[in-house]
């Protein structure tokens, strides 16, 4: 499997560190619901499709990356800086 | 046996090798299989259920039964296909799977016992009685089955993993795969061409045929030295790719000096991964037996193989050869075998008609369904609709068509296409993105239709990559029709081969199907075909059809079974090359490794770093001895330890403070330049992360410490949080763990050591608890931080690691004129259990900050990560187990780690547990064992007694709860 870190370049698999869901952007408010916390931190979608997951180019560049990616194709389709998308949702 | 002037090996070089001890005579250039065949030894293998004679039956990659063992001792090799092993002078060779030999091989009643082993024999034969399988059902198993064996010896071998990168890759270098490597070259593409055998041509090697009016294999020869000379293209002959994987990333496996005498510290294998932009597929087509009854006997072989034999290796595989064949492809076979004068006894063709007039008897309308002799193959008895007749002969060579090999195009998921014109099944494009086929591998089956395809899919290839396409002119060559009737097993009584790797038969299939296993996946289960070294290459066709054939469906629509990597078997050894014995892990030495080493010191491993456990003298011959007197040093003089191993983080910007708020509970945007404050990490689940102290070197710098466990986790963490939640600070951060040598000083006297050795001076002014600041070293600008994880006065002394070898030696030889010295793991941890200070032995990724009494350091006034959810009900109160120390108080005066904690009368059952014990270790200082444990409701039960009970070591101390600060609880030693 290869990811393109956006400063980087195209990469091996095992340069990169997995973590899990993307929807760990999305940090509640501190006064958010219970209902609101605990999905943010145990409940995940399993989906067969597009799925966007943060990975860490930890053997390169200590880059966050989002990537949006086919679970069934396997395609990867976009890979982006958590911090560009984060920046530009505030 | 050999025929003159036939073949590519070289006849000026003799080489000798031995089999099964004895000595057998080839050329360089032959493999094990071509010189066993040209000694005319006909059985080379034993088979795997029934243990019937076999010999080589193709000669290539997918051989089923020439199975053997080379080399011995350690670098003994099971299972090495005999058709692949080239032979070089002093090879060991031996057959396997037979006893006591292979002429005599006394399990070959198994074939007796045939009626009983068929399909499903496994599974209803060992069922009864339940208690019979491990004690004898198993170990007879066990001794009986299984393909070769292993030294069991340490693999003394070298392997070599690697990466390779192309813009174009061509796995097959047949007449396919050589115009396309030719023309994507010529266009200017970066090439990597790969191919299993050991000189590059494929099929042109083994045939008498004529490309721009020289003989194939020599045009094959001109192609591969033209391309060895473009700069643009590698050459990787020995080389099987075996799978293809995500986004063009292909692995293969190198056979670097499994053909040489002598590897001069060369690799017997690299395992390559290759990154290719595009990949063209030329990896031929594999030749279908037929199924007949005893089609297994040794000279039974596969009808290609066998001009490969006569036109590659001068070899004839017999001396009066008998062809049966569905289609015209067999008849090149006679035609080649008479051209050198091997007499042909008969071409047995299955069809009503075919060619003719080529000079050897031909009968049409015939099939052979029954094969004679039982070490050696004596006859074959034909049928036609006059009857059955019997044909003396040695050699009796098969074609049932061709199979596409589609396996990499599958190896993503994809399923190939039933195609009625080869009656076979072909590759669909798409099903590896990037991935083309050309040649065999794509149903185009004559030389030209390769030739011309091999060069149109390359220049689609180089176009998509944007270069300019070539005219690449296809030579004159070979067009002739394929002519295939399919025939897949000849009705008849008796056992007729499909797996000949898993002996599985038609029989067993046909009873699979009986028995309701109609799917293909579970008649494969069921039967074992397909399952062996090989997976069914040659097999799995003819099985498939005959399951057709006995479910009443077609072909298409019974369907395939899954193609998975490895197209070849691959060593374990070979995909985890380097990382035996010392190349297991990585290994991360402190600077004062040598030091400690030299010392005498144990080293413990600490993740990837290695720490001295202790550093025994002279007169001490057990570890606790070692261990009191160290804690005792730091405790009444000064001790030295390497901390180098802690995870240091540099972190530095106007929003350092800011971030530092965030991850941690507590607060630093208020700690003053030159001071050191503990910190507490939680996760965002509540869980404590880790702990360490972070000091402020600056208005925007800070360095923190973690855990030597947690220095990757927290690095992480800590860009997660700045990266993924707080990008709009202004922070950077580097993990420095590496480039700064830190040394704890502790004990009463470690002010007055350092004061002889810091250019400062070091007084309560200058460096209070948990003071810190820039300090020289010899001229050298280091860090001191006045912290301690002893409870004594104590420091930790930081300068770049290329001075921490010198400053370590330093400080020892100045705390032993002190009356101290060196200390290791244990006493550290001895030293830190008195003082309750907690470790990962605690933190363990359950507890709270509740848990172990530092709710109060979550702070109010700000959010952190974890906080919200560490305020979850069943996080904090008296139902959890919160830490508290024990102290032995009983008879017994053990202290074990991972024991469980009941009430005194309670019976220490689960129902009843309390807690568990995390740390321990026997103090000199109080002259007895002392732990850290999780209590429920710990807190409120101090002078309790519990019962200590450690079921796995048989250990029941009673034990008072107290205080998990044992030692100097007002902390006044640590501060004054
Ligand atoms: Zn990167």
């Amino acid at each position: 499997m290869r990811l393109t870190c956006p400063h980087c370049g195209e990469r091996d698999l095992r340069e990169f560190y997995y973590q899990g869901d993307a929807v760990a952007l999305n940090r509640p408010d501190p006064d958010a619901t219970d209902v609101e916390w605990d999905d943010y931190v145990h409940n995940r979608d399993n989906p067969a499709g597009e799925t966007r997951d943060l990975w860490y180019h930890e053997g390169g560049c200590g880059a966050w990356i989002v990537v949006t990616r086919n679970t069934v194709t396997h395609d990867v389709l976009c890979t982006e800086l958590a911090s560009d998308l984060k920046e530009a949702s505030a | 046996m050999r025929v003159a002037g036939k073949g590519c090996v070289d006849r000026s070089k003799p080489v000798s090798f031995t089999f099964d001890g004895r000595r057998v005579q080839g050329f360089a250039g032959d493999t094990v299989a071509s010189a066993l065949l040209a000694n005319d030894i006909k059985l080379v293998a034993r088979s795997f259920k029934y243990h019937r004679p076999r010999g080589v039956m193709g000669a290539g990659s997918e051989e089923a039964n020439a199975l053997v063992t080379v080399g011995r001792g350690a670098h003994q090799e099971p299972n090495v296909r005999a058709t692949m092993q080239e032979i070089y002078d002093g090879l060991e060779v031996r057959s396997q799977n037979r006893w006591p030999s292979l002429d005599v091989d006394l399990l070959a009643v198994n074939d007796l016992a045939a009626p009983f082993l068929g399909a499903g024999f496994y599974y209803k034969t060992f069922m009864w009685p339940k208690a019979f399988w491990e004690r004898v059902y198993e170990p007879v198993i066990r001794r009986s089955a299984g393909l070769g064996s292993l030294s069991r010896e340490h693999n003394a071998d070298l392997y070599e993993k690697a990466f390779a990168f192309c813009d174009v890759l061509v796995i097959g270098a047949g007449p396919a795969g050589l115009m396309a490597a030719l023309t994507a070259a010529r266009a200017g593409a970066d090439v990597l061409l790969a191919d299993e055998d050991s000189t590059l041509g494929g099929r042109l090697n083994g045939e008498c045929e004529d490309i721009d009016g020289i003989a194939a294999a020599e045009w094959a020869a001109d192609m591969v030295a033209e391309l060895a000379s473009l700069p643009n293209v590698r050459l990787m002959p020995r080389t099987t790719v075996t799978g293809a994987y995500d986004h063009g990333t292909y692995g293969a496996l190198e056979r670097i000096s499994h053909h040489l005498s002598d590897a001069s510290g060369r690799p017997l294998e690299c395992f390559w991964r290759i990154v290719a932009k595009r990949t063209i597929l030329c990896a031929g087509a594999i030749e279908r037996p037929i199924a007949f009854r005893n089609n297994d006997r040794p000279g039974i072989m596969s009808a290609a193989a066998v001009r490969t034999y006569v036109n590659r290796y001068g070899v004839a595989p017999g001396r009066a050869v008998t062809v049966f064949t569905n289609n015209d492809d067999g008849h090149r076979t006679a035609r080649d075998l008479k051209a050198c004068g091997v007499h042909v006894t008969a071409v047995l063709d299955s069809r009503n008609d075919g060619p003719s007039g080529q000079g050897y008897p031909v009968i049409y309308g015939a099939e052979v369904c029954d094969a004679g002799g039982r070490k050696a193959l004596e006859s074959v008895t034909y049928r036609t609709v006059s009857g059955e007749e019997k044909l003396g002969t040695d050699c009796l060579a098969v074609s049932g068509g061709w199979n596409p090999a589609v396996h990499l195009t599958c190896h993503m998921n994809g399923r190939p296409e039933w195609r009625d014109d080869i009656q076979s099944f072909g590759p669909v494009e798409g099903m590896v993105p990037g991935l083309t086929t050309a040649g065999a591998c794509n149903g185009t089956f004559s030389t030209l239709g390769a030739l011309q395809e091999g060069a149109d899919k390359a220049n689609d290839a180089v176009q998509a990559l944007g270069f300019k396409s070539i005219d690449a002119e296809v030579p004159a060559a070979e067009d002739a029709p394929y002519n295939m009737a399919p025939l897949w097993a000849v009705a008849g009584r008796g056992r007729a081969w499909l797996d000949f790797q898993n002996d599985v038969t038609v029989k067993d299939v046909k009873q699979a199907a009986k028995e309701n296993f109609r799917s293909v996946e579970h008649m494969k289960r069921y039967t074992t075909q397909g399952m062996a070294p090989d997976q069914g290459k040659t097999s799995s066709m003819g099985a498939l059809a005959v399951l057709a054939d006995a479910t009443g469906r077609g072909i298409p629509e019974t369907g395939t079974t899954t193609f998975r990597p490895p197209f070849v078997p691959v060593s374990i050894a070979a995909l985890g090359a380097g990382a035996q014995g010392i190349g297991f892990a990585p290994e991360r030495l402190t600077t004062s490794h040598e030091a400690s080493v030299t010392n005498g010191a144990p080293m413990i491993e600490a993740g990837l770093w290695y720490r001295p456990s202790y550093y025994p003298k002279a007169d001490e011959t057990k570890w606790r001895q070692s261990c009191d007197r160290e804690v005792q040093m730091v405790r009444n003089a000064v001790g030295v330890c390497d901390v180098s191993t802690l995870g240091k983080i540099d972190i530095q910007g106007p929003d350092a403070a800011v971030l530092l708020d965030f991850v941690y509970t507590n607060t630093f945007s208020t700690l003053k330049v030159g001071k050191v404050r503990y910190g507490l990490m939680l996760r965002e689940d509540g869980t404590v992360m880790d702990d360490g102290t972070t000091a402020r070197l600056g208005e925007d710098h800070f360095v923190m410490t973690t855990t030597t466990a947690a220095a990757g986790p927290v690095m992480r963490h800590l860009e997660y949080v700045h990266q993924c939640l707080r990008p709009e600070l202004d922070v950077s951060m580097v993990s420095v763990t590496e480039q700064w040598a830190q040394f704890a000083v502790a004990g009463p006297e470690s002010r007055e050591m350092l004061a002889g050795i810091v250019g400062e001076e070091i007084d309560t002014e200058t460096f209070p608890f948990m003071g810190c600041g820039e300090i020289t070293v010899g001229g050298v600008r280091g860090r001191l931080f006045r912290i301690s994880f002893s409870g004594e006065h104590a420091y930790e002394i930081a300068v770049p690691a290329r001075y921490g070898k010198s400053l370590y030696q330093a400080l020892v030889q100045r705390a032993e004129a002190l009356g101290g010295g060196a200390y290791g793991m244990e006493a550290l941890n001895v030293l830190r259990i008195e003082k309750g200070f907690i470790t990962h032995s605690e933190i363990h990724g359950r507890t709270t900050a509740f848990d172990i009494g530092l709710e109060r350091m979550v702070s109010a006034k700000k959010d952190c990560i974890g906080k919200t959810m560490s305020e979850r009900p069943g996080l904090y109160g008296d139902e959890r187990e919160q830490l508290v120390g024990l102290k032995p108080v009983g008879p017994v005066k053990q202290l074990t780690a991972g024991a469980h904690l009941f009430e005194v009368d309670a019976e220490p059952v689960r129902e009843n547990e309390q807690g568990y014990t995390t740390s321990v270790g026997f103090s000199p200082t109080f002259e007895s064992f002392l732990g850290l444990a999780f209590l429920r409701n710990g807190r409120a039960r101090h002078g309790e007694q519990v019962m200590m009970v450690d079921h796995l070591r048989g250990v029941t101390t009673r034990c008072e709860v107290c205080d998990p600060v044992f030692f100097d609880s007002d902390g006044g030693r640590m501060r004054g």
